[in-house]
């Protein structure tokens, strides 16, 4: 029973981590995920979430086993 | 067809080769070719850049482009499209992207092809860190205004 929690980028270096696994609890939002792991570091305010590889919103609810990845704003092309 | 590329991107070798894979949907009916070629240069925000690290979320990268190649689908009608990025590490003069949009007139191939751009560079996850003249490393925080309409 757990989300597995991804890292990229400018954010992977500031939490110092690529990853972790979070207690899967049900009902538990995406910003609840941030606030379990990381309960001393403020979420910055640029911060994107995804839920199995799509964009979703920061009170988005979470199922077992998904897979969640917070990371800032995109810089490709 | 997307892909994501690790190593150098020759665009002009990449667009020969799939026009000849390509053929039976491209051959008779085109009209129009666009291509767009990002290329790295050696200056952002007033810095020398000697060099880049493109990082990226293997399998969101691809499943967002999909979606934004399906996005612009719906919007225009299209006879193709080929989306070629590169990720790891890069220096001045390499080819970072390429976008080329086959279509039957030019207005859609050169507004696809735009949209295309603007779409990746505000949702697909690629981040780039660049290596400053001093040795220094710095990630680039601000790519794009999203796409901004010509009048």
């Amino acid at each position: 029973m757990s989300i597995k929690v991804r890292y990229f980028a400018s954010l992977k270096e500031l939490i110092g981590q690529a990853g972790d696994d979070c207690e899967f609890v049900s009902g538990m939002t995406v910003l609840d995920v941030w606030q379990a792991l990381l309960p001393e570091k403020a979420m910055p305010t640029n911060v994107l979430a995804a839920i199995n590889m799509e964009y979703v919103s920061l009170d988005s609810i979470l199922k077992d086993e998904d897979e969640l990845a917070f990371f800032p704003p995109v810089t490709g092309g | 067809m997307i892909k994501i590329c690790t190593s150098e991107l020759e665009p002009y070798k990449e667009i020969e080769a799939y026009q000849i894979q390509q053929k039976k949907v491209l051959l008779g009916k085109q009209g129009a070719a666009n291509i767009f070629i990002g290329t790295m240069r050696d200056f952002n925000e007033g810095e020398e850049v000697k060099g880049m690290t493109l990082e990226h979320y293997p399998g969101m990268t691809e499943k967002q482009l999909e979606h934004v190649v399906a996005e612009t689908e719906a919007q225009w009608s299209l006879l193709d499209t080929l989306v070629i990025h590169r990720v790891g590490d890069v220096f001045p003069d390499d080819v970072l992207v390429l976008v080329v949009v086959w279509s039957v007139h030019r207005g859609t191939a050169f507004d696809a092809c735009r949209f295309i751009m603007e779409a990746l560079k505000s949702k697909v996850p690629f981040w780039k860190k660049e290596i400053l003249s001093d040795g220094s490393r710095r990630w680039v925080d601000k790519n794009t205004d999203g796409y901004v309409e010509l009048s």
